[in-house]
């Protein structure tokens, strides 16, 4: 069994193994925790140069990332949350995501931009936003997203060696997730949407560790006899429309799973694109599950219904084919409190 | 140095230990779900500062900010609330232990994003300047703060408005795990740098409060007079782990020597080692000192546990004012 942590590691590993131009750097990538277990060692191994910590100055950084990367080299640079990095966002929108488009294509900037999404345990309001609309509303940015331990070394590897700036968003409550897929080093193209599981009821799309709890919730309502697909996107953008409009033109109903706020959304995106190519094929207006329009509270008493889980995606799914279901088997296998991981993490962070 | 001032540092530092020290002790009980930065070790700083700022001084802080808040007068119970998530806190239970505030003494708030505080404390000084009077914005900050470009830039408006702000830098020669040396050059000290800015700076053992007293209390007399902003650093030392109750020195990223000579200079022992030694304070004072400190903790975290959550309906609240809470100038 590999978690998702390792995972992350092995491929920045195998990057800088692969690649002399690979530099990885970050606040408190060599630090004895190695963030969250994904850059542990990497620094004896490839030495100070390659591998570095670096001062509180995101925006700077980012810039000087871009900077190497027009200097020949393929920078990643890691954030232990998304909300630090938002920082860094006029070096990202302004310079990265336009360098090749506003000087007609002379360079490309290879810069995989890592952002860890925080949630539960009192994360409160700037510790845990899941902006990932914000970067796919900027043409000229990647934004990956993955959901399985098993996608994400393939997913990095392709996002570190894609010519284009690259958001990377790796969910908190993923990098203890286990897989037991065998070690491949096989990148994965970025825009693959994966599916999950098969079914004609409903089109689930998902992404994230949204796809977690869609996981338990379609796997639990199959054995009461209704059978979803399950679509894990795995990048956001470029996304995999083909995978979507055929899946919804089989099935007819769609929901759209995200951990980002509601309004302006990647399930307002989703929904409005399907809207508009599979109107005919629509037996149900597209429906979303999403973090509401406010941002997430610190006190445990707050964030008790803030974040979809598993059961509401079930009953959800039970009310647009109407079908009487059950949560209960989802209740009962939950064995931890809503706002941790599993009963493995005591905080802090 | 006064009795009276002899005790207030004395209670401000203790006070401020058996806080944290509760905190350390209580957070395995996993009622306080929230990343919580405690300030053990690190008293002498907020003691100082909380013996010269008036109630009518505005402080700003960040993600380390229970001893900055405590200091500044901000109440016990409405903090331990907080960070135990109930609806008496001072925020509701919204924000916890990184997002302190307490108004009524001039706490206008602390934030978890380094620098993030530091332009607001700059606003905060601007607006103090425009009312005129003497009162100051003071910006508590860690090393690391100094670092981003926000920080730098607040700071040349700060300068080039002669605007009455008050930095105050804790370097305890960490952010996180990771030492001065691999984020800033050190070939000089970090108020030898900011000295470049042309405004007061200073520098001071964060660990002897009779020192740090001395140095802000001659920086604040000048920022009152008209000086305009000042830049203090006093080095001290984080006991605890970055975040969260432990102790953390066997992941080896502190050397030994660093730890045994800075925990050997504890900054409550060092100050009543004197006092005692020379008479301005006595055991007795201090015992009841003490007792009395545990008694209020005690009251602070029943206070806290016996608190409601919020109900359910306030996850939505907040979102946008219905009016003008600043009220007419
Ligand atoms: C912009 C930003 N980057 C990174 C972080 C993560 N972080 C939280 S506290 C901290 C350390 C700050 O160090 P310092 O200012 O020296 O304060 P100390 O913790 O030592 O009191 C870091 C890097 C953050 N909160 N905000
Ligand atoms: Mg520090």
């Amino acid at each position: 069994m590999r978690s998702f942590a390792n995972e992350i590691r092995d491929g920045l590993d195998q990057a800088l193994a692969e690649d002399p131009g690979v530099l990885v750097f970050g606040l408190g990538v060599p630090d004895p925790k190695g963030v969250f277990g994904t850059t542990l060692d990497l620094q004896e191994k490839y030495g100070e140069k390659r591998v570095f910590d670096m001062p509180t100055s995101e925006n700077a950084m980012t810039g000087i990332a871009i900077g190497a990367a027009l200097g020949g080299f393929k920078p990643v640079l890691t954030h232990q949350r998304l909300d630090f990095a938002l920082l860094s966002m006029d070096q990202l929108v302004n310079n990265a995501a336009k360098w090749h488009f506003m000087f007609g294509g002379k360079r490309s900037v290879p810069i995989t931009i890592r952002m860890i999404l925080g949630r539960g345990w009192g994360q409160g309001p700037t510790h845990s936003q899941n902006l990932q609309s914000w970067f796919a509303h900027i043409p000229g940015l990647k934004v990956v997203m993955p959901a399985l331990a098993s996608d994400a070394k393939g997913l990095l590897l392709s996002s570190i060696f894609d010519p284009n700036p690259v958001i990377f968003l790796e969910h908190r409550w993923l990098h203890n997730a286990q897989t037991e897929a065998a070690d491949t080093n096989k990148p994965i193209p970025l825009g693959e949407a994966n599916l999950l599981r098969e079914g004609d009821a409903v089109t689930v799309v998902s992404v994230s560790y949204m796809t977690i709890e869609a996981l338990h919730a379609v796997d639990v309502l199959k054995e009461q006899g209704i059978s979803c697909d399950l679509i894990d996107l795995r990048s956001i953008s470029p996304i995999d429309w083909p995978k979507i409009e055929k899946s919804v033109k089989k099935t007819g109903k769609l929901l759209v799973l995200d951990t980002g706020f509601k309004s302006f959304g990647i399930a307002a995106e989703i929904m409005a694109h399907i809207t508009e190519t599979c109107f005919r094929d629509l037996t149900l207006p597209p429906a979303r599950l999403t973090a509401p329009d406010y941002s997430e509270s610190t006190s445990p008493a707050l964030t008790k219904d803030y974040h979809i889980r598993a059961e509401h995606i079930a009953a959800r799914i039970g009310d647009m084919t109407d079908r009487d279901v059950s949560i209960e088997p989802i209740l009962n296998a939950r064995g931890a409190a809503h706002d941790v991981p599993g009963n493995w993490f005591t905080g802090p962070f | 140095m006064t009795p009276e001032l002899t005790k207030s540092l004395a209670h401000g530092m203790r006070r401020i230990r058996t806080v944290e020290e509760t905190i350390a002790a209580r957070y395995s009980e996993q009622e306080m779900r929230c990343p919580t930065h405690l300030s053990s070790g690190q008293e002498a700083v907020s003691a100082a500062a909380g013996a010269l700022l008036r109630h009518s001084d505005l402080a700003v802080s960040g993600h380390r900010a229970h001893a900055h808040y405590l200091a500044k007068g901000g109440s016990l119970n409405a903090m331990i609330a907080e960070i135990y998530g109930r609806v008496t806190g001072c925020a509701r239970g919204k924000g916890g232990s990184m997002h302190l505030i307490d108004e009524a003494v001039g706490f206008m708030g602390s934030t978890a994003i380094v620098g993030g505080t530091v332009p607001v404390g700059v606003g905060l000084g601007y607006s103090l300047m425009i009312k005129g009077g003497d009162d100051i914005a003071c910006i508590f900050l860690g090393d690391a703060v100094v670092e981003t470009g926000v920080f730098h830039e607040a700071l040349n408006f700060a300068t080039l408005k002669n605007l009455p702000v008050l930095f105050i830098c804790e370097n305890n020669f960490y952010s996180v795990y990771s030492p001065l040396e691999v984020r800033q050059p050190t070939a000089r000290e970090i108020h030898e740098k900011i000295a470049g800015y042309g405004i007061h700076t200073a520098s001071g053992d964060g660990n002897d409060v009779a020192a740090v007293h001395a140095v802000m209390s001659d920086a604040i007399t000048k920022i009152r007079a008209g000086g305009g902003p000042a830049f203090l650093e006093f080095s001290t030392f984080r006991w605890r782990e970055h975040c969260g109750p432990n102790y953390d020195d066997d992941l080896g990223y502190r050397p030994d020597p660093m730890i045994e000579e800075w925990t050997a200079r504890d900054p409550i022992s060092l100050f009543e080692g004197k006092a005692l030694a020379d008479g301005r304070l006595i055991q007795g004072e201090i015992d009841a000192m003490q007792q009395e400190i545990d008694t209020e903790v005690n009251a602070a975290f029943d206070f806290a546990r016996s608190s409601e959550f919020p109900p359910a309906e306030e996850a939505d609240m907040h979102v946008f004012a219905d009016q003008m809470t600043g009220g007419p100038l």
